[in-house]
């Protein structure tokens, strides 16, 4: 179990590195850097050299890597040039608006999931094939369609609910989470039938195998088999879907904060990516690895704490 | 069962066809492969012809129909700089096409390179390629891709080749897992040996046995790219407006869905059912080029009418007539037939005979436990004057374990790998009889300590897979005791334990036997087992019971040749030196047993009139029955 744990975490920071590394190489290879971001159209070849050399742009790829790498593992990771904030700053204050979305969107995917998955292999046919059709149409559909459809349902043609912006939870508990609804259900739609599909599959596994016919042989009741037995096994593998869930939804924060206005990351990426920012661009970039990795981390130690197998050895 | 069943499957195992090669054709066949096809095709088509099917430029504006919906004029409507909808949607295709195409180029070449090289060479290869395929499973595409088209401008093809890169690791793995698949397959091996260069092998044997695979992956691939191409330049990271893209169509119909919602329609079904006919097609191909063993197949059915009354008797469980069918291809496959069984209370009882003869089904059978599908279609089994077959599931579920319990071949599956041991037994505890957290300690304690543990607290506290398999059959038989049953159905409990484990455990079963005068049926192949353990056996061949009687008597003067042949064939009459005897021929298959004597194919003393009709039971002796019409000429029948 440690050597696993370590041998991921190793990969893990390894990526971190490796993700950043890549995204400051490509905007050292290509034209458009950023002191000519910042200079805009009309400017001196002299203005141009002395800026470059302020902003350390003259030095050699690596050491400007370096430079930027010990930044921002003191949590610095530079000023945006368009606007002149500090990216750190700006990435803190947006996070929370990020992670509410996803992380309700996950918890809500996983439960509604978990229940259709369940209904599926225990209930047969009719659940089962509406989880199909629906798994088929939140994979064809595209996100930000889907958004701007319930958009012009539920906030257009009747207005029930606010069409865009985020309260933060700190202000008002409740306008956060009416402002979260649209936007936490179109997640929830695109994810939530893969979400039931593999617990579908992982109960139906496990109610084939031999202790189950065992436990039925010997009395223990039906309910119990499927919500005591077959359900703590499926949760072992369910736990993995979360975690790609997560990640999923996380991904497609890019076009739903943008659908619906709300100042989170996917947002300012966006955002960053039309106005070429790049130190902002690339701070989202690693802050989205280092989530994924946290993730994928906290999959591994919620596997080997639901699996005795791992967890005593 | 499980051997059962595999038997009946490989019975009826059709040969399996649909290599890589036929994936397409078979895909094409299929009613949903062939509407993909068709749709995309007709986008292809459509795109490429726009200019001459369209009936306006994408750009040229009418201020005067605006926002109008579909017309004669405007098939689709117009948007809000009176643009017609269905002519921007024709050109917007070409490019979203084009920037797919782009994405599946890149992303196949990259990785049906690096998994046809890491599948094929293995070793470092295939260490770094994985290594390498893990840390970019981790990166976040979309802003990964964001921050690429940060620094070069709106250029989409530039992301697409990005992204082919990007999603190529995860597609690599899966051509890696097919290439290994096929890699130790004799032909290419040999063509290895031979000297053929690596590259000719590669791509003359190893390519067309992955083809499928890969085109499952390219379908999906296209799939993805063109929603991530969608929305990219709906957030104004593609083509710059006025050109047309499917993406800026859903954006800028964005600005106006408090005016005319339609606009929405057109651009996002065009680009969801693309992504869907992709998606379709990607799952038909999968389903053809992978060798599939679903097979459809007619379950047994039950019989509408009520087992005809027995006979009183003083048996604890009388079973009489009874067949289990299984599902087959055609029709319900018969694994048992016409099967008679008595046990009186507090005895012990063997069923015997070979891997695949019934014996298993029968116990199950008892309890309502049958594979789905199966179902005792003929016959009764009464059980304390209650008939079981047609006994309502609730009330049959409160009969298991409180009077009927059963314990299994395999001690290290039959337990519940996330629940203690402990907690197993406990939980049956307050199932039969209920009663406070400490009452239920106890009692599980008591259990623990009934099938011979020292020290129970230290077994209820392990789980599963820290028990040796004689320690998890002992936990199972604490389980099974906990109800407290009249009859205990031991399905080989003993077959995959080692030979001292055997006898401890064979040793358990006797003493529970006698000091909670619990009957028990003892299944096994095992005739030593059967011979030290039981009083009177069933011997099963083929699905019927063949001879039955007390197990001193029967074992010793057969009246049936195959129980005859069975005893010849155990290795403990062997002597040194000889050959095993061994019976000629093999068991017929459910579903192939001729009309007359099952064994009849494999015997000695076999006739005409043997093969002509079922063999009624004879009686040659007291409590002996056989069903054999030459048994005079056997030990048994002498007499």
């Amino acid at each position: 179990m440690w050597r696993f744990l370590s041998r991921r975490l190793l990969v893990s920071v390894a990526l971190v590195f490796v993700v950043s590394f890549l995204t400051f190489l490509l905007q050292a290879v290509t034209p458009g850097d950023t002191a000519r971001v910042i200079l805009g159209y009309n400017y001196t070849p002299e203005a141009y050299r002395h800026l470059r050399a302020e902003l350390g742009l003259d030095q050699p790829v690596l050491v400007q890597y370096w430079h930027w790498l010990v930044n921002a593992l003191h949590g610095n990771l530079g000023i945006s040039p368009i606007s002149g904030n500090d990216v750190s700053a700006e990435i803190v204050k947006r996070l929370p608006v990020t992670l509410s979305l996803v992380v309700l969107a996950t918890l809500v995917t996983a439960l509604v999931g978990v229940g259709l998955g369940v209904l599926g292999a225990v209930r047969g046919r009719a659940t089962a094939r509406a989880v199909d059709v629906l798994s088929l149409a939140g994979y064809a559909l595209p996100n930000f369609w889907l958004a701007l459809v319930l958009v012009t349902i539920f906030a257009v043609a009747v207005p029930l609910l606010p069409a865009t912006g985020y309260v933060p939870l700190a202000t008002s508990p409740g306008r956060w989470l009416v402002y979260l609804i649209l936007p936490v259900t179109t997640l929830v739609l695109q994810g939530v039938a893969v979400f039931a599909r593999h617990t579908r599959d992982s109960m139906r596994d496990v109610l084939s195998r031999d202790f189950v016919t065992m436990l039925r042989a010997n009395g223990i009741p039906e309910r119990s088999i499927v919500f005591r037995h077959a359900l703590r096994n499926a949760a072992i593998p369910a736990v993995t879907v979360a975690g790609l869930t997560f990640i999923g939804l996380l991904s497609g924060t890019v076009f739903i904060e943008s659908v619906f206005a709300m100042p989170g990351l996917g947002g300012l990426a966006v955002q960053a990516t039309t106005t070429h920012d790049l130190p902002t661009i690339q701070g989202v970039v690693v802050v989205f690895t280092v989530i994924v990795v946290l993730v994928n981390l906290a999959v591994d130690l919620a596997y080997g704490w639901l699996n005795p197998k791992v967890r005593v050895s | 069962m499980t051997t059962l069943e595999e038997s009946a499957a490989a019975e009826v195992a059709q040969p399996r066809s649909t290599r890589t090669r036929g994936a397409w054709r078979a895909a094409v066949l299929r009613p949903l492969g062939l509407v993909s096809l068709s749709y995309l095709a007709l986008l292809v088509v459509c795109s490429v012809l726009a200019p001459v099917i369209a009936g306006y430029t994408p750009t040229e504006t009418d201020l005067s129909h605006i926002l109008s919906l579909p017309t004669v004029a405007h098939p689709l409507g117009t948007d809000a700089l009176g643009r017609d909808v269905a002519s921007r949607l024709l050109y917007g295709g070409r490019t979203s096409l084009v920037d797919a195409a782009i994405a599946v180029g890149v992303g196949m070449t990259v990785a049906v390179c690096a998994g046809l090289l890491a599948g094929y060479f293995g070793g470092w290869v295939d260490r770094a390629f994985t290594w390498l395929v893990d840390v970019m499973l981790a990166i976040p595409v979309i802003v990964t891709l964001l921050a690429i088209l940060a620094v070069v401008g709106n250029h989409m093809s530039v992301a697409m080749i990005a992204l082919g890169i990007l999603v190529s690791p995860g597609i690599a793995r899966v051509v890696r897992g097919a290439t290994l698949a096929v890699r130790h397959e004799l032909y290419i091996a040999a063509a290895r040996v031979t000297g053929l260069p690596h590259r000719y092998v590669v791509v003359r044997h190893v390519l067309p046995r992955v083809a499928g695979p890969v085109l499952v992956q390219a379908s999906l691939l296209a799939g993805g790219a063109l929603l991530m191409d969608a929305g990219l330049s709906y957030l104004g990271l593609g083509a710059r407006p006025p050109a047309p893209t499917w993406g800026n169509m859903i954006s800028e119909a964005a600005g106006v869905i408090d005016r005319q919602p339609w606009l929405l329609v057109p651009p996002g079904v065009v680009l969801g059912l693309a992504i869907l006919a992709f998606g379709l097609l990607g799952d038909v191909l999968r389903d053809t080029s992978a060798e599939r063993t679903r097979r459809r197949t007619t379950p047994a059915r039950p019989p509408r009418t009520a087992p005809p009354p027995t006979e009183p008797t003083t048996a604890l469980l009388s079973a009489r007539g009874v067949t289990v069918a299984v599902p087959g291809p055609d029709r319900p496959v018969r694994v048992v037939e016409n099967l008679d069984l008595d046990i009186d209370p507090g005895e012990c009882v063997g069923l015997v005979g070979e891997t695949g003869c019934g014996k298993t089904i029968t116990g199950r059978a008892l309890l309502g436990l049958l594979p789905p599908g199966a179902a005792v279609t003929a016959g009764g089994i009464r059980f304390d004057g209650t008939e079981l077959t047609t006994l309502s599931r609730s009330r049959l579920g409160a009969l298991r374990g409180s009077q009927i319990a059963m314990v299994f071949q395999d001690p290290g599956t039959s337990l519940d790998p996330v629940v203690t041991a402990g907690a197993h037994i406990a939980e049956l505890v307050r199932r039969h009889h209920g009663g406070s957290r400490a009452q239920v300690r106890a009692r599980t304690r008591e259990l623990l300590g009934a099938v011979d543990f020292a020290e129970p607290d230290l077994v209820a506290a392990r789980y599963p897979h820290q028990l040796s398999g004689g320690m998890a059959q002992r936990v199972a038989i604490a389980m099974a005791l906990a109800g407290e049953p009249r009859l205990l159905i031991a399905d080989e409990p003993t077959t995959a334990l080692d030979v001292t484990v055997q006898a401890e455990i064979l040793d358990l079963l006797r003493n529970l036997q006698r000091e909670r005068a619990m009957a028990i049926l003892l299944i096994s192949h095992d005739l030593r087992v059967i011979a030290t353990m039981c009083r009177r056996a069933y011997v099963m061949y083929a699905g019927h019971v063949v001879e039955s009687g007390d197990v001193a008597g029967m074992f010793r003067h057969p009246a049936h040749p195959y129980t005859d042949g069975l005893l010849a064939s155990a290795p403990r009459r062997a002597r040194p030196g000889e050959d095993l005897t061994a019976i000629a021929g093999t068991v017929p298959a459910p579903g192939s047993w001729p009309v007359g004597c099952h064994f009849a194919a494999r015997c000695e003393l076999a006739t005409d009139e043997c093969r002509a009709a079922p063999i009624p039971l004879a009686r040659p002796r007291a409590r002996r029955r056989t069903r054999c019409l030459h048994y005079d000429e056997l030990p048994g029948g002498r007499a």
